[in-house]
């Protein structure tokens, strides 16, 4: 019987031929575990199962990423305990401040691979389908107990198909893609269930994982792109992992990429999504592009072709928070770190910033940010009378230069008339 | 008795505790328990006694995979959470936390603010006039899991995961 992707790869990790409903437990090909929900997992690990070391030394990564570099003694304190623990445990790879986002550092560094389940204690580690890879997330507990033997079970899911068809037009891109899935599926649509997205062959893995994260937003188990197209080449795919025909979908979503106008998530609901055309002159005091989500070179440098030759709205703030060192290496060489500075904006340490709120970039009451993130939840960023707007680099870009939300095209067209 | 405290849609994790309020940004963890709800509705923490029910809209805990938000409402001894649909991994953490979790849509026939009784092992609600709510039956495993008083119990106990032969 024809199989989904996930389908596929858990009945890999099981060692048995499953299918959507069934109850399994699977072996976990790498667990990602974090600063912000380390100390509770090592507190589980050791204190209430009683396991003295971790079952792997090599599949298993930690990163320091959410408060990066440490924003108080608390939190110093609990990453100067976490760097101890994985010497004691010796685990080989620790990614420390710095370094970046945890779901790009790992695809970077080749840790997540086509067909493997990977886990983390962290629900955008749905970022692993950029690659092929079953990544869910998961709590304390759960990652506790992976830590502790290797395993974990859950129920196969179901899957939910979105295929794009066509490409982009000018200024729109990946995160328009995923928000205006989000507005067909919604926030649930997905819960318990895969998302795979067909008809991207055509996106680099950066753009992969941005579609990827965004599945979490509407309830995915996991979010899964096939390992196929230029940018996969360099992957090593399992032989039997691949679309199949004839694999039963929950739901199959079409998107007409040529039709597709820039979109606008409005808060405070990932899912409301609007048209950017739709959502009328809205004032924006700070642009903050970062996060797993749209914070990697290809975003900056997407944003920087908005930016190239012109300046900052008055009283605007633009903050850049690369989504990895590699990330930042790579605007650095090429010269789109210049021209974001240039334009007037600011470049803050990799990793995961401002997008839970607790340092640099905290929003105050009453402010409204365009984030390139993946929540604009009340209060995800500080204040809850704080309005967070979710959109695209360039969208981005552009609205830093004018001052309010606006179509990219807005401002290259007019500067080329 | 316990107490019917109502929410509503698409509660989210940045709800039950913002990303400030998480253990790792505390000087004194057990503080926690202070915080549920804490900017949603800052009545709950303080108020809420041991037993007490959160009967809320579709789509509750969709958001991050922060284990201490099901984690306060466990420190405030929450009896029961009722919604027609939980977030996948805010219900597998508080099923592993051992908090019952009940599949059920109740926003519009119980009141907030309401005193009602509470049978958890027959998953039965009854009012105080008298009204009586059966409540879907939850499966085998996730009752022996509550029984176990949480997933790490249950293992240890068991030697295996739920569904494991």
């Amino acid at each position: 019987m024809a199989q989904t992707l996930s389908e596929q790869i858990l009945s890999h990790a099981a060692g048995h031929t499953v299918q959507a409903g069934d109850v399994v437990t699977v072996q976990v090909g790498l667990a990602m575990m974090h600063d912000s929900l380390s100390p509770s997992i090592i507190k589980v690990l050791h204190q209430e199962l009683g396991a003295e070391r971790v079952w792997s030394t090599e599949d298993i990564a930690v990163v320091i990423d959410h408060v990066a570099p440490a924003a108080n003694i608390q939190t110093a304190e609990a990453q100067t305990k976490l760097r101890r623990w994985v010497r004691e445990q010796d685990i080989t790879h620790l990614f420390d401040v710095g370094r970046g986002i945890s779901h790009q550092v790992l695809v970077e560094e080749g840790l997540a691979q086509p067909g493997m389940v990977v886990v983390g204690s962290d629900s955008h580690s749905t970022a692993y389908g950029c690659v092929g890879a079953f990544g869910t997330g998961m709590g304390t507990t759960d990652v506790a107990l992976v830590l502790a033997t290797g395993r974990t079970w859950m129920r196969v899911p179901e899957t939910v198909l979105v295929r794009a068809h066509g490409r982009f037009r000018p200024g729109v891109s990946a995160k328009d893609l995923a928000l205006r899935a989000a507005r067909i599926i919604r926030a649930e649509g997905a819960t318990y269930a895969a998302v795979e997205w067909h008809g991207v062959d055509f996106l680099s893995i950066g753009d992969r994982m941005t579609l990827a994260t965004l599945s979490i937003e509407v309830g995915g188990k996991a979010g899964i792109i096939p390992p196929t197209g230029e940018a996969a080449a360099g992957l090593n795919v399992p032989d039997w992992l691949g679309v199949q025909e004839g694999a039963t979908y929950k739901q199959i979503v079409d998107i007409d990429l040529e039709k597709l106008e820039p979109q606008v998530s409005v808060p405070h609901f990932v899912d409301n999504v609007a048209d950017l055309t739709e959502v009328g002159r809205v004032a924006v005091d700070v642009v903050y592009l970062g996060t797993c989500t749209n914070g990697r070179y290809e975003d900056m440098a997407a944003a920087a072709s908005v930016l190239k030759g012109r300046k900052l709205a008055k009283g605007m703030r633009m903050l850049v928070v690369p989504a990895s060192s590699e990330s930042l290496r790579l605007a650095s060489e090429d010269g789109t770190l210049n021209t974001l500075l240039e334009a007037g904006a600011t470049i803050g340490t990799p990793g995961c910033g401002a997008c839970i709120g607790r340092h640099m970039g905290v929003l105050a009451p009453d402010e409204v940010c365009v984030f390139t993130g993946n929540r604009n939840f009340r209060g995800r960023m500080g204040s809850p009378r704080a309005n967070i707007y979710l959109t695209s680099p360039e969208v981005a870009a552009a609205t830093a230069l004018t001052g309010y939300i606006t179509h990219p095209q807005d401002v290259l067209v007019a500067e080329e008339v | 008795m316990a107490r019917v405290w109502i929410f509503g849609n698409d509660v989210n994790t940045d709800q039950i505790v913002p990303g400030r309020y998480a253990p790792y940004m505390l000087k004194n963890e057990d503080d926690l328990r202070k915080y549920p709800f804490v900017e949603a509705r800052p009545d709950f923490a303080p108020n809420a006694q041991p037993g007490d029910l959160i009967v809320a809209g579709s789509n509750f805990g969709c958001g991050s995979s922060r284990e201490y938000a099901p984690l306060a409402l466990k420190m405030v001894q929450v009896g029961a959470i009722i919604s027609p649909l939980f977030a996948r991994i805010f219900f597998r953490n508080a099923l592993n936390l051992g908090i019952p979790c009940f599949t059920a849509d109740l926003t519009n026939t119980l009141q907030d603010g309401q005193q009602v009784e509470m049978d958890l092992e027959g998953g039965i609600i009854t009012t105080e006039d008298g009204m009586r709510i059966e409540l879907p039956a939850p499966p085998t495993f996730m009752r022996e899991v509550w029984r176990s008083g949480g997933i790490v119990n249950y293992y240890r106990t068991y030697g295996r995961f739920p569904g494991e032969q």
